[in-house]
């Protein structure tokens, strides 16, 4: 058993503690996990990628170019940025939410939302958009859509851990306060993606 | 038995707690700043001491001290923190410790945070001090246990130098839980041998020499170095975190080599280098930065008149600059092997135009308008704005490109000095946040004091540390492990330095701040001026702005001079977003009075 999971996304948006969450469900498991980010200059608003592995036998913390198997992307450019680390083959979860950066505004760079989408879908045969701002809106609060993207993944086939197992993880990094809101996107998340799933099938 | 998901940085506060540290002291630095706020949060129910201290020269001499009187003690910094205590660095060589002491030096490769790339490992060598380098937190871990044993073995510092990938990785960690044993403490002993004289340094140095080979016999049994010997011709040594990427690029590839672990690179053991001599017909050295591994296997081997060829970053097959991964670590191993460099499988097509997104400051960050208020006093002057270590040095950031130097912690108000003596009738402004005027602004200040510079100090004092994670400092009434009796005043400190013109005002009050900030501008002699608000991600939000498009010029001042990252281009003007925090300062330059507190009329 071997898992790679990467997820990409702008400073704020809780990729780190959903790295963790991922590591320790894992863990129980009976995994052996690493976890790797880089934070500093790039606590808000910068790009984050976290990279979450699980397996028999792990050496370092950093996944190869082209080896993961789910890219998990928080906003749109990032993703499309973290794709240079999935596998061929691999799946995509991909919220259609831009964060659009500082930069664009001031003309100094361009975000052209519509070029990055269709370039996603051409690239990728498993790509699973969902539109994170609007679900995690849904679950009552605008800042879970972390635990939106846990529970999109958790519908996938071939996890090592159960979706309850995952988001009981979660929930154990979060205040008791926020555990029910926190729950419900997970379910969001969840139900999103087995709609879809349902439909391939 | 417990199982824990640990980060390097915890991993190394856990084992120092299990080696029964006595007293830990750092200077927050990314990458390294969790190892004391892990060990912070451990110290009353462990029962030892830890302190944030004001820079990392004090950390180390307090731990030092804390040395002197048996105990065992940590210091913990960033590898530029490392030139800042540099000076009794190399002085505690000579004197040497009693109880174990570690400095956990946090090396930076690639660099992601950090303003130079630099080998601690170097330093190592440079203050003849052991180092132990850790592929991962686990061993991390380890090394720290080993590290205080080693250091009161040797009766010498030891250094542990993990790299961000160790640092910021997590792993699961087995742990018997169990407390330290309790290490009774001699207490300090008089002695001339704790006063450097130069007689003094004379025959310690020739201890001091003896001790490297001791803590290279010393090495030679350490289970941190580890060869696995394969049929193959081929023979690769990887040093700390680089031999995870050894090992999992062989994986990928298929090929087989002979494998050394070097996780002590200083000094470095010559048993198992000269056993993988005997195996192998060529070596390659892989480690991240500078050669220090290889110089010494290439001295090794002329001393044995060993005529095996030996590849790494000597002769330019593994990179001197950047961090290294599995991808770039497989392509040297191919190329190293006669192989054809393995290309990506099936290369994606080139990706869109992407935006860029550099670091900004947060919304409501009072440094913004701080900055904002500054270029707008000094406006139509050439004045030069000197900037320094924190979340203020993105003060450089378009559009308010507001710092136009950075050198080091505290060397805003010294550059700014220099400057002035050269150009004295141009004004020089340095900006420097509340712990960095702590960690090495204040000797600056007095400085410029003294030799009567002609400058503004602008000390933007947002009542934390907060580019490495919020510590606290001086200024506050708060230390690593509580609540604190006293604080230190800055404002008066300012005063007692000898500064005639001191304001303390609140850079969201745009009116107010621009006189002071004119004021300031336009007296002789030093003066400064304190910004004091506290940071944005700490505060509790104001009311949100939102804009009349109505009354909306559509000027875009609000997005052009600020970058606020919660105001954007909208369809039909400018919007300003739910990340908004409400500090109004949008709404005191807005000429029109479009920007409005959210359900106003």
């Amino acid at each position: 058993m071997k898992l790679d999971i990467v997820i990409s996304g702008v400073g704020g948006q809780g990729s780190v503690l959903a790295s963790r969450a991922l590591a320790r469900a894992a863990m129980e498991s009976g995994l052996a996990v690493r976890t790797s980010e880089v934070i500093g200059m790039a606590q808000r608003e910068g790009p984050v990628t976290s990279h979450i592995r699980m397996g028999d036998r792990l050496y370092g913390a950093i996944i190869p170019d082209r080896a993961a198997d789910f890219l998990l992307g928080l906003e749109l450019a990032e993703t499309v940025r973290g794709l240079i680390k999935l596998k061929p083959g691999g799946t995509v979860i991909a919220s259609l939410s831009a964060i659009v950066p500082v930069s664009v505004e001031l003309g100094i760079s361009k975000y052209d939302k519509d070029t990055l989408i269709q370039y996603l879908i051409e690239q990728n045969e498993k790509v699973f958009f969902l539109d994170l701002e609007e679900l995690s809106r849904q679950s009552g609060h605008p800042r879970t859509g972390n635990a939106v993207m846990l529970g999109a993944l958790s519908a996938f086939p071939g996890l090592p851990f159960k979706p309850e197992q995952l988001l009981r993880s979660l929930l154990s990094y979060l205040p008791q306060s926020l555990a029910e809101i926190n729950r419900r996107a997970f379910e969001i998340g969840r139900r999103a993606v087995e709609v879809t799933l349902n439909d391939i099938n | 038995m417990s199982l824990k998901l640990l980060m390097g940085n915890e991993a190394i506060a856990y084992g120092a707690a299990e080696a029964g540290v006595q007293v830990a002291c750092a200077y927050p630095g990314t990458p390294s700043s969790e190892i004391l706020e892990t060990l912070a949060a451990l110290a009353r129910e462990k029962g030892f001491y830890a302190e944030w201290s004001v820079n990392e020269k004090a950390a180390l001499e307090v731990a030092a001290g804390a040395s002197y009187a048996g105990a065992r003690a940590l210091a913990a910094m960033k590898q530029v923190g490392l030139n800042a205590a540099s000076d009794p660095l190399m002085s505690l060589a000579y004197i040497g410790v009693k109880g174990g002491l570690v400095i956990v030096v946090a090396d930076d490769p690639g660099p992601h945070s950090s303003q130079t790339e630099q080998d601690t490992r170097k330093f190592a060598q440079f203050a003849k001090l052991p180092v132990l380098d850790p592929a991962t937190p686990a061993e991390a871990r380890e090394m720290v246990k080993y590290a205080f044993e080693l250091s009161e073995n040797l009766l010498l510092p030891v250094i542990l130098r993990p790299t961000t990938r160790t640092c910021h990785a997590c792993q699961d960690i087995e742990f018997t839980d169990g407390a330290a044993p309790a290490r009774p403490l001699t207490g300090f002993e008089k002695n001339q041998n704790w006063t450097i004289f130069p007689s003094l340094s004379a025959r310690k140095h020739v201890w001091l020499n003896q001790q490297q080979e001791k803590a290279r016999e010393l090495f030679e049994k350490a289970e941190f170095n580890q060869l696995s010997i394969d049929s193959s011709n081929i023979g690769i040594i990887a040093c700390g975190v680089s031999y995870n990427y050894v090992r999992e690029a062989l994986q990928l590839s298929g090929l087989k080599a002979s494998v050394l672990k070097i996780g002590t690179p200083y000094p470095l053991p010559r048993g198992p280098v000269l056993e993988l001599f005997r195996k192998a017909g060529k070596i390659l050295v892989v480690e991240e930065q500078e050669p220090v591994v290889e110089d010494q296997v290439i001295a090794l081997a002329w001393q044995n008149r060993l005529t095996v060829p030996i590849s790494g970053k000597n002769d330019r097959t593994v990179p001197r600059e950047g961090e290294l991964n599995v991808d770039r670590v497989r392509a040297i191993i191919d190329k190293f092997c006669g192989r054809e460099p393995a290309g990506p499988e099936a290369a994606p097509a080139p990706a869109p135009e992407l935006p860029a997104r550099p670091p900004v400051l947060c919304a409501g960050c009072p440094h913004r308008a701080s900055f904002y208020i500054f270029k707008d006093a000094a406006r139509g002057t050439d004045a030069v704005f000197t900037g320094d270590i924190g979340c203020y040095t993105l003060g450089a950031m378009a559009p308010l490109a507001a710092v136009d130097t950075c050198l080091c912690m505290g060397a805003s108000i010294t550059i700014a000095t220099g400057l002035n003596r050269v150009e004295p009738d141009r004004r020089q402004v340095a900006f420097l946040g509340d712990s960095t005027f702590f960690h090495s602004g204040l000797t600056g200040l007095i400085n410029a004091v003294y030799n009567s510079a002609n400058i503004t100090v602008v000390i933007l004092d947002n009542c934390t540390t907060a580019m490495t994670g919020h510590q606290p400092h001086p200024g506050l009434k708060q230390t690593a492990m509580g609540p604190a009796r006293t604080s230190v005043d800055i404002a008066g400190l300012v005063k007692a330095c000898g500064v005639e013109y001191v304001r303390v005002v609140d850079p969201y009050d745009l009116k107010a701040a621009r006189q002071a900030a004119e004021e300031a501008l336009s007296r002789p002699g030093p003066s400064v001026v304190i910004m004091k608000r506290e940071c944005a991600t700490l505060a509790k939000k104001g009311r949100r702005r939102t804009i009349n498009l109505k009354k909306c010029l559509n000027c875009s001042l609000c997005i052009g001079k600020l970058g606020c990252p919660a105001i954007r281009k909208g369809s039909g003007g400018p919007e300003i977003s739910a990340k908004c925090f409400g500090c109004g300062v949008c709404a005191q330059i807005c000429p029109a009075g479009a920007i409005e507190a959210a359900g106003q009329e």
